[in-house]
């Protein structure tokens, strides 16, 4: 076999793959359910429901969305250009780090200052800290996903050192956990009695930043001409060096605020299990979001839904909530796939 | 002084050869896919699965090779998905081998709880026991390092002449890193680099599954979460380390393990008393990133490595 690309696809090319790719994952899901001894159906209801299904499932759906909307614009930017940085991971704690560093008492000011002042240093953290990576790279030839993924472990062992050494709260009855930030370091509520908090809107803002950045501006050319074909830009006179480099400062600043705003905005301290993932499955939100900054949103939105509706789903029908990894590498495996047959045709020969 | 101490027991050096027994299969697996011109991470996830699959046959009943040959199984099954999606398909093999991690490990933890769902410590087996080579293990400190192991790492180094041999000394070797540095060669003598891509991706997370299967079944003799632990990115590195020729690679594996069972000694002794344990549990992972930059320049990379190939296509 072989493929052809196809010049002009029909709409129907265009539909027909990526709906079929989301019957076959929820086809999947419901057999997956039955070997577990649970009625498909209900199964899938009870995600649905669970998800969306009344207020307190929808807020709990925007809160988990929030930081997979900044780990997933961090993956979207950086794979824009082809940088593989699979450490969104690290990042994120690393913007937690700051955070309760200097939210905890080091810096007393009002709100007004201390947030964006929070919010800046992080960024910069988690900049900083891909920038390691993304110099090996440029430097010395290094690849990156393999220091990217490296670093996670390297850093979550640094995190739970600083958790049962210097910054491990004293009121804390014994466990790994810094103390509280200051009520003026929390994020407040959008509106008053809805558990959503400003993450939610600082992500949304962050996704249309991104997305100026990258169809409006030299650099987003750049970074897409980068990713295209690195051999070309250069020759093009595009650094790409500096070009890979300031992809990774945006791209590890932003999977910082997904730390910040979980610290700032939902728990208010630091602890080893702050992100089940965040990082990673920002991975799947970027993927399926087919790298385009604003649809993250929508991404983001559907697969904090499918985790939280698997959460409710398990205690309901006694069904592993594994089910929802499962259902979320499918989706992606599958509409990889999708997306390329939207584009070629199968040749014999 | 307590460190020479370490190095001069052979207790160490056997702790060195056991630690690294995983890491020589899937390193081989890895270079074989790599060899052959596709980068499979799908390793992390192919490790957890061969893991549980290996463990979960032997503790249903059947014999501890019979156990290997379906971790080894399993591991292939996800080799034919991964090679399907990146060979004939080209498909970012980036996406895909970080899908397959993702689905390899959420489905083998969604099988442990669906067929172990009550127990809270996990049940173990009867694992794989040392096997003393006659007159070899009564070397001084050598035989009881290399000769008082499993059979399982035992095969772990016969793997790594067998994979030298085929690789270097037959056509199908020839042809395996042709397909990884000219595939349109390869096209050119009517071979399909598509059969042999899938082949060797196949073949290579057979391997990595076995990798996974020696933690369940020979290093401990349980299932738990977390299991691998990155073990599969390391071997990543290790990959890159060995200049992608398994003799290297098996080098750089005991090295790498040398150097965790040190950290594992040396946290017990006096030495360590005001250091905190993560930064030895740290150790191997910085270990691997500076083995990466250490090699990266005089690395070898395979030419068409991550270079789909498109029949027809100039």
């Amino acid at each position: 076999m072989r493929l052809e690309p196809i010049e002009n696809p029909t709409l129907a090319r265009k539909l027909v793959p990526p709906a079929l790719a989301i019957i076959a994952t929820v086809v999947i899901t419901a057999l997956l359910a039955m070997i577990a001894g649970a009625n498909p159906f209900s199964v899938l209801g009870l995600i649905v429901k669970g998800a969306f299904g009344s207020k307190f499932a929808l807020l709990e759906t925007l809160n988990r969305a929030t930081p997979l909307i900044f780990t997933g614009l961090a993956v979207a930017v950086a794979f824009r250009a082809k940088f593989w940085n699979i450490g969104a991971e690290a990042q994120l704690y690393a913007g937690a780090l700051i955070t309760v560093l200097l939210g905890t008492g080091a810096l007393a000011w009002p709100s007004f200052a201390i947030l964006p002042t929070l919010a800046i240093l992080s960024i910069l953290a988690g900049a900083i800290l891909l920038l390691i990576p993304a110099l090996l790279k440029t430097r010395f030839g290094v690849d990156e996903v393999v220091t990217t993924l490296l670093f996670n472990f390297i850093f979550l062992l640094f995190i739970s050192m600083l958790l049962e050494g210097p910054l491990k709260d004293p009121m804390g009855m014994g466990w790994p956990k810094s103390a509280r930030v200051l009520p003026e370091a929390r994020l407040p509520r959008i509106i008053d009695g809805l558990r959503l908090h400003w993450g939610f809107a600082l992500a949304i803002m962050s996704a249309i930043i991104v997305w100026v950045i990258q169809a409006r501006t030299t650099l987003g050319y750049e970074m897409r001409a980068v990713g295209l074909n690195r051999q070309a830009a250069a020759f093009a006179g595009i650094p790409v060096n500096l070009v890979l480099i300031k992809t990774a400062l945006l791209s590890g600043g932003l999977a910082a605020l997904a730390g910040f705003s979980e610290v700032a905005g939902l728990k208010g301290s630091l602890t080893l299990d702050l992100s089940p993932g965040f990082g990673y499955t920002g991975i799947i939100v970027a993927m399926l979001a087919l790298l385009n900054p604003l649809a993250v949103i929508m991404a983001a939105l559907f697969v904090a839904g499918i985790f939280v509706g698997a959460d409710s789903m398990s205690r309901a029908a006694d069904v592993p909530t594994y089910l929802a990894d499962i259902m979320l590498a499918t989706a992606l495996l599958l509409m990889v796939l999708a997306i390329m047959l939207t584009r070629f045709r199968i040749v014999r020969g | 002084m307590e460190i020479i101490d370490i190095l001069l027991s052979a207790s160490f050096w056997a702790a060195a050869i056991r630690i690294a027994s995983p890491l020589i299969f899937a390193t081989l697996g890895e270079l074989i896919c790599e060899r052959a011109g596709v980068l499979n991470l799908g390793i992390e996830g192919i490790m957890v699965a061969g893991a549980f699959a290996g463990w979960m046959a032997v503790y249903s009943g059947t014999g501890l090779w019979i156990g290997v040959g379906t971790a080894m199984l399993v591991g292939m099954l996800f080799g034919l998905l991964h090679s399907t999606l990146t060979v004939p398909f080209g498909l970012s093999q980036h996406v895909v081998g970080l899908g397959v991690t993702l689905l390899a490990t959420s489905a083998t933890y969604y099988a442990y709880r669906l067929a172990l769902p009550e127990v809270t410590s996990p049940p173990k087996i009867q694992a794989f026991q040392p096997w003393d080579i006659p007159l070899l293990s009564d070397i001084p400190l050598l035989g009881p390092a290399l000769f008082s192991q499993t059979p399982f790492t035992y095969l772990a180094f016969i793997l790594v002449l067998v994979v030298s041999l085929v690789l270097y000394r037959t056509p199908l070797g020839l042809a395996v890193r042709a397909a990884g540095e000219n595939p349109a060669a390869v096209a050119a003598q009517g071979l399909s680099v598509t059969a042999i891509r899938m082949g060797a991706v196949i073949i290579g997370s057979g391997f990595m599954a076995m990798g996974g299967a020696f933690l369940t079944m020979s290093a401990f003799d349980s299932f738990f979460f977390e299991m691998v632990n990155g073990r599969g990115w390391i071997c990543i590195a290790l990959v890159v380390f060995g200049s992608w020729k398994p003799g290297k690679a098996l080098l750089g594996a005991v090295l790498f393990a040398a150097f965790d069972a040190l950290q594992i000694r040396v946290q017990q002794t006096s030495l360590a008393a005001d250091i905190p344990y993560q930064i030895f549990l740290m150790m191997p992972y910085i270990l691997s990133i500076l083995a990466l930059v250490l090699m990266s320049r005089r690395a070898q990379v395979p030419a068409a490595l991550m270079v789909p190939f498109n029949k027809g296509e100039r």
